[in-house]
Formats: structure tokens, C-alpha cells, sequence
């Protein structure tokens, strides 16, 4: 099915709790790289779960369990002693809500790459301008990039931090939802921008909607009750769900 | 047939909104004077230190009593200069922030970030329950236990003196510090620390640089009212720091605060003489010295309060 294109990421019968609830059961997936993912499927099932499991966010709660393997580049991810704040640089996430740091636009995108050691004024400033246009919002912002994040308008805010992740120069994007607070011209804005970054991008995308799903990616994957239950290429899951329920939840007989 | 059921109704309607109204305004008026009467009890209070306080100056002139050092009422040349009760107050206040202010935020950002939720729900209300040790009992530990210790380590002969005022002051400021900046860094939205965490970022970098940040206004708040009741604070400093009315030459001089010297001699002065007024005088500086205290740090939570 993927044979044309290199796998970025393999992930091996994940399996994935939050106590006793089995959140992911036996997750077998290959996401190409320098393509578009999509994760679709009903509220619940997984799919948000899944995501965070890429750049190990879940760590962060208590009480959760991962069994399986997932393999960046061919190198576990969850292999004993692995650094995980270097694994993280090599993944950009952007988050449901927009969420900009209180601080100004400038810090904001200059934050990755200070932290990250990087002194030199000028070389942030190139970062900040590059990444700011990677994000499709250097020409909105470049005469204000010392005022605060807080005040540019919410589509504006998901750009900020979609330049954010980019300014610690990662290979995958994770996208959490990202356009689930927007209203439609910002949310046309983003897809626009996402179709452009998977140039040098591996994206991995969750979406609440399937028309987005179905405009901007190369290959989708149907979750449902922690499964996945189809996985292919977006036009053959559109059009030829080989899977009854595919079929039903595409259809929208249930979601 | 129905149009007149229904204007009944109307008029029905309209009753209750009537009495709705009525109960509101009520309400509103009742609240109202609640908040008059604390600004007419503040109002008061200044009334009296100032009616009290000024009669001072037909004997002391205003420059004495700022600008001179001499604190002896009761000589026989008597000096009314409150310089270096000021400075002492200032100095204790200083010195428990400098002990207090960086112990306080990092408690609270473990309480915060780093504690467990068992360890929490046990460590806050320990924290708030060393609030509630009064003043006096804590000047007792300092005479005692911290005092000797003091004298001991530096060599001293006397171990009531500035640092010893400070630390106790730095004590009984912590529990307000800690308890209103861990409800700050608690505060501060758990995406703030996810977008810095999927950035590459450990979690001391992400507090340091975002969650404490985000949190300053009311961090700043915290220190605020931690620094009003150190000033304020009467009796510890009273027992712990010497009571010699002096300028503070190190960090181990005996010293005497304003609200000590008001305490001490309150007691036993003669009823309106120059004495007497004096003391209400030092009260009213103490009182414009806390109210400045309060002003700022509401402009700076108003400051910070609209950039978030």
C-alpha cells in the first residue's frame, strides 16, 4: 500500500492505558514520510491518544501505560534511558486551542531555539523571520513582533505556534485538532499552510472533520474504539472504505 | 377571551418583575454600605492617627522628627527623630524578604510542579497551619532557641539583633507567600507547559521560563502581602531584635522597629504630651508606609493582569 513512499514512523501493537482502561489496543501503523496523515474517527476513540504517544507527551500524566514499540527512523521511542527532551525537539506539536506563551511574538518563536542554546541575535532573528514566514504570518506581524502574543487574532495565534514548532527545526509535525477553534477563513488558511509544509515535513494530523481530512491528506487512518480499524490512502478511504464501519462513520451514520 | 387572559398575565409578569427589582436594588443597597463601612472604618482610622499624631509638630518640628536619628522622648533633652526606627523597620523588612521571597517560590513551585498529590495534600495545610502560630510564641522561639544560636555562629555576645528579627519575620511571611503563589503557578493553564515541554524543553527550563513567569502577577501579590505583614508585625521582632531605638550598623546590631517602639511605650506614657502624640504620629508613617505597599502592588497586578 505505501511501498512508493519512505516510513518516517512504524508504530508496533501499541497498546496504551490510563489505569485499567485500555485507551489503544493493539495499534499497527506506517506513517510515510514527507506526507500528510490524517486520524480520524468519532470523540473518544483513541485518536488524540495516539498522537501524543508520537512525542511521548502522555508521560506527563500519571498513571498511564505503554506497551509496543513506536520507531522514529527506525529507533524506538520508548527504549529504556532514551532522552525524551531530545526526542522532542525532533517533533513539533501544535495543540487544539491556540497557545501562545504571555509573552511577545518574537519570544514566542525565539523561545525553542534559545532554550535549545542558541545566543547569537542575529541567527535567532533569521529563525524567528523564517519560521514566522514558513507559518504563512510574517507579512501580518513583522512590524510588531515585540507586542504581546495575546492580542493577534486566534487564526493568527495557531500560525504563532505553528511557527513555534518549526523554529526548532523538527521532521515531524504533530497536530492536535488544529483548527477546531477557528472559524472557517483561519481554518482555510491553515490546511492551506499545512499542504505547504509537508514539503519537508512528515505530518501527522488528528481532525474532528472529515472533509478537512479528506481535503488536505495523502493517507487516513480510521479510529474507533481505540483501533484502528482502516488505513490507506485518503481517496480509497473516502471512496472504497474496505471496512463496513469506514463506511458508516464516512457516510455519517454515526460520529 | 384570550387577549384578556393573556394581559393578565402581563400584569402578573410585571408584578414580579416589580418585586424582582425591588429585592435587587435591596440587595445592591445592602452591599453597598457593606463596602462604605470598611472605607469609613479605613477613613477613620487615619482620622485618629492624624488627630492624634499631628500635635506633635507644635512641639517637634517636621524636619526633626524625619531627619534626625535621635529617638529619646523621655531624656532630658528630649529627641523625637524617628530615622532610625525607620531604617530598623526597613532593614527586618528587607531581610526577611531576602530569606523569605526565594524560599517561598521555590516551596511553592515544588507544591505546584513537582509534589505529588498525597505529599501536597499533606505539606499545604502544614504550611497554613504555621500562619496561625502567634506572633508572640514565635518571638519566644527566637529569644531562645534562634538567639543563642546566632550568638554562637558569629561570636556575639548578644544574639537579639537585625538577622535574627529578619528570619523570624521571613517565617511568619512564608506561609502567605507560598500559599498565594502556589495557587498562582497552579493557576497558570497546563497548555502553557505542554507547548513548552513538546518543544524540547525540561521541566526546569519550562518552569523557570514559562510557568513562573505566567504566574507573576500573582506571585508579585504574594510577596506583596508578605511584605505588609512584615512590616506590621509587631511582637517577635519586638522579643528578637535587642530594643535599642539605633541605626542599624551590620546585620548583627540590636535594633528597634516603629511598631515596637509604639508598643513598648504606649503603655506608659503620659496621657496627651508631646510623648503620647509622637507614637500616633510614628503610626500614621507606618500606615501610609503599608498603604504605599498595598497601592503598588495592585498597579503592578493590574499591569501584569491585562497582559494575560
Amino acid at each position: 500500500m505505501l511501498q512508493n513512499s519512505k516510513e518516517k514512523i512504524v508504530i508496533k501493537d501499541l497498546n496504551f492505558f490510563y489505569n485499567d482502561f485500555q485507551a489503544l489496543k493493539n495499534i499497527d501503523l506506517k506513517v510515510p514520510a514527507e506526507k500528510i496523515t490524517a486520524l480520524i474517527g468519532p470523540s473518544g476513540c483513541g485518536k488524540s491518544t495516539f498522537l501524543r504517544t508520537l512525542n511521548r507527551m502522555n508521560d506527563l500524566i500519571d498513571c498511564t501505560k505503554v506497551k509496543g514499540e513506536v520507531l522514529i527512523d527506525g529507533h524506538n521511542i520508548y527504549q529504556k534511558g532514551l532522552d525524551v527532551v531530545e526526542l522532542r525537539k525532533q517533533i513539533g506539536m501544535v495543540f487544539q486551542d491556540p497557545n501562545p506563551f504571555p509573552k511577545s511574538i518574537y519570544d514566542n518563536v525565539a523561545y525553542g531555539p534559545k532554550a535549545h542554546g542558541i545566543k547569537n541575535k542575529e541567527v535567532l532573528d533569521q529563525i524567528v523571520e523564517d519560521s514566522l514566514k514558513a507559518a504563512a504570518l510574517w507579512d501580518e506581524v513583522k512590524d510588531r513582533l515585540d507586542k504581546s502574543a495575546m492580542d493577534i487574532s486566534g487564526g493568527q495565534q495557531q500560525r504563532l505556534c505553528i511557527a513555534r514548532a518549526l523554529a526548532v527545526n523538527p521532521d515531524i509535525l504533530l497536530m492536535d485538532e488544529p483548527t477546531s477553534a477557528l472559524d472557517p477563513i483561519a481554518t482555510a488558511k491553515i490546511e492551506e499552510l499545512i499542504k505547504d509544509l509537508k514539503e519537508d515535513y512528515t505530518i501527522v494530523i488528528v481532525t474532528h472533520s472529515m472533509q478537512q481530512a479528506a481535503r488536505v491528506s495523502d493517507y487516513t487512518a480510521f479510529f474507533l474504539l481505540g483501533e484502528v480499524i482502516e488505513h490507506g490512502p485518503t481517496e480509497k478511504i473516502f471512496e472504497r472504505p474496505a471496512d463496513e464501519r469506514t463506511e458508516d462513520y464516512i457516510t455519517g451514520r454515526f460520529g | 377571551m384570550t387577549d384578556l387572559r393573556l394581559e393578565q398575565e402581563e400584569i402578573e409578569i410585571s408584578k414580579k418583575d416589580k418585586l424582582t427589582k425591588y429585592k435587587e436594588k435591596g440587595l445592591k443597597i445592602f452591599f453597598l454600605l457593606n463596602g462604605i463601612l470598611a472605607i469609613i472604618v479605613l477613613a477613620g482610622i487615619f482620622y485618629l492617627l492624624l488627630s492624634e499624631g499631628l500635635p506633635t509638630f507644635e512641639e517637634v518640628s517636621i524636619r526633626e522628627f524625619f531627619t534626625s536619628f535621635r529617638w529619646n522622648p523621655t531624656s532630658r533633652n528630649p529627641g523625637y527623630g524617628i530615622l532610625s526606627l525607620v531604617i530598623s523597620t526597613l532593614a527586618v523588612t528587607i531581610g526577611a524578604l531576602l530569606f523569605s521571597v526565594p524560599v517561598g517560590i521555590a516551596a511553592a513551585a515544588y507544591l505546584a510542579e513537582v509534589a505529588r498529590p498525597k505529599e501536597r495534600e499533606i505539606l499545604k495545610p502544614v504550611i497554613e497551619i504555621l500562619a496561625s502560630i502567634p506572633s508572640v510564641v514565635i518571638g519566644f522561639l527566637g529569644i531562645v532557641l534562634l538567639g543563642p544560636i546566632i550568638a554562637r555562629t558569629f561570636g556575639l555576645s548578644n544574639g537579639l539583633n537585625v538577622i535574627n528579627g529578619s528570619i523570624l519575620l521571613g517565617v511568619m511571611a512564608l506561609p502567605t507567600i507560598i500559599s498565594i503563589s502556589e495557587d498562582a503557578i497552579s493557576a497558570v493553564p497546563k497548555e502553557y507547559k505542554e507547548a513548552s515541554l513538546a518543544l524540547g524543553t525540561n521541566r526546569w527550563h519550562t518552569l523557570v521560563k514559562v510557568t513562573i513567569p505566567a504566574a507573576l502577577s500573582g506571585i508579585t501579590a504574594a510577596i506583596m502581602l508578605g511584605m505588609g505583614r512584615a512590616i506590621g508585625e509587631t511582637m517577635a521582632v519586638l522579643m528578637a531584635t535587642g530594643n535599642a531605638p539605633a541605626v542599624p550598623r551590620s546585620i548583627f546590631s540590636s535594633i528597634r522597629t516603629m511598631t515596637a517602639t509604639i508598643a513598648i511605650e504606649l503603655g506608659e506614657v503620659p496621657f496627651n504630651t508631646t510623648h503620647y502624640h509622637s507614637l500616633f504620629a510614628i503610626g500614621a508613617v507606618l500606615f501610609v508606609m503599608t498603604f504605599l505597599v498595598n497601592l503598588v502592588s495592585d498597579l503592578v497586578l493590574h499591569k501584569y493582569g491585562e497582559g494575560e
